[in-house]
């Protein structure tokens, strides 16, 4: 219980640490005993605002999720160029589409938001109030069903075996 | 040589990319398409400009710095979140409830519930 | 060769703020203006990295880092006034 007093988010201390080292760019004892010490002391001040710690699936698994999203940024990203550039605009077939979600935790909710932000033209834009479902426009969806067919398949099914 | 070409293909590419999201900026009729083309080209531009400093400080003149990784993490993160904000500003200012399609719940999406009505349901102020 | 390609970047990066500020001039609505705000923003902290691979120096890096945190920063605080009508509640 003591462990769990000094640090209430084991991932916030890693990462601070990890990021004050990029930030000073230099790896010297000096520098990781500073970044440890704000790691330690930051998390405790901002408790009030992390009131319960996200649980995390395994590490194969988020890694997997991270190489599969970066690439499919950078398929949207060349999808997206061609349409903004060789389709005229009467052609491009924009729509909204809900999706139901099966997510419950607020950081699984906001990574798939984030997701589907930055994957093949679609933005998220508005979440329902009671948090089951996600308003998402598409730049060009002639079948939405697909569109919503493959977040839910390809993003969120993957999501859920990661934080639920 | 490789290497070289690596770094020019980075740059050719981030500038393009960084381009056309400018472009879609302005040839697109509506401004929630509009939105389309910033979040997503404009970021994986910079993201490249950036990929493209790193391996020049690295394999040309011999410097290793992390914060091009830092920026370029920074910038993938925050890009969703303000395409986000500018949809619910969109969506404030120019949608109705019945100009987009139901929430499938009880309750409308987030930017139509009054405030008074989401304290009356939760039985909490925000 | 990275020269070439280095100045074909920076006139991209260039061209694309140019087009960045005329549509905040001529933008219809506010949330467009505040896209093309962040579009700039964006496209500046690129610019810097080049101009920093031009002069082969990285102390431009602290600066495109700001202007990354500035531009998330101030986008975050207009849509909030626009949305909330207040930044911090």
């Amino acid at each position: 219980m003591l462990i769990r007093k000094i640090l209430p988010h084991p991932y916030l201390t890693l990462m601070l640490v990890v990021v004050w080292q990029m930030l000073v760019n230099k790896l010297t004892l000096g520098n990781l005993v500073l970044g440890l010490v704000l790691g330690l002391i930051i998390p405790i001040l901002t408790a009030p605002y992390w009131p319960n710690r996200p649980r995390l699936g395994s590490l194969p698994r988020i890694v997997e999720y991270m190489v599969i999203v970066l690439w499919d940024i950078v398929v949207a990203n060349i999808q997206v160029a061609l349409i903004i550039l060789f389709k005229r605009n009467a052609d491009i077939r924009p729509t909204w589409i809900t999706v139901p979600l099966e997510l419950h935790s607020p950081e699984a909710i906001t990574v798939l938001a984030g997701t589907i932000t930055m994957t093949p033209g679609t933005v998220s834009s508005d979440l329902s109030a009671d948090g089951h479902s996600l308003l998402v426009h598409c730049l060009h969806a002639p079948d939405p069903d697909a569109v919503r067919e493959q977040i839910k398949t390809r993003y969120e099914r993957r999501l859920k075996e990661i934080f639920e | 040589m490789i290497i070289d070409i690596l770094i020019s293909a980075f740059l050719v590419v981030s500038g393009v990319f960084g381009l056309v999201g400018s472009i879609g900026l302005v040839k697109l009729p509506d401004p929630m398409m509009r939105l389309h083309a910033p979040t997503k080209a404009t970021t994986l531009g910079v993201g490249g400009a950036l990929l493209a400093s790193l391996f020049y400080f690295y394999f040309v003149v011999g410097r290793f710095s992390w914060h091009e990784l830092l920026i370029t993490l920074f910038l993938f993160l925050t890009a969703p979140i303000t395409g986000h904000f500018i949809a619910k500003v969109h969506i404030h200012r120019h949608e109705r409830p019945d100009t987009l399609p139901p929430p499938g719940g009880a309750r409308p999406w987030a930017s139509f519930e009054s405030d008074d009505a989401r304290t009356r349901t939760e039985g909490h102020e925000l | 060769m990275i020269q070439i390609a280095l100045i074909f970047a920076l006139g991209c990066f260039g061209l694309a703020i140019l087009i960045n500020l005329y549509k905040i001039i001529t933008a219809p609505g506010i949330g467009d203006r505040i896209l093309a705000l962040d579009t700039l923003a964006i496209n500046a902290i690129a610019l810097i990295t080049l101009y920093g691979i031009l002069m082969e120096t990285t102390m431009y890096f602290e600066a495109s880092m700001i202007f990354a945190m500035t531009g998330f920063v101030a986008t975050v605080s207009y849509t909030r006034f626009i949305l909330r009508g207040d930044i911090i509640e």
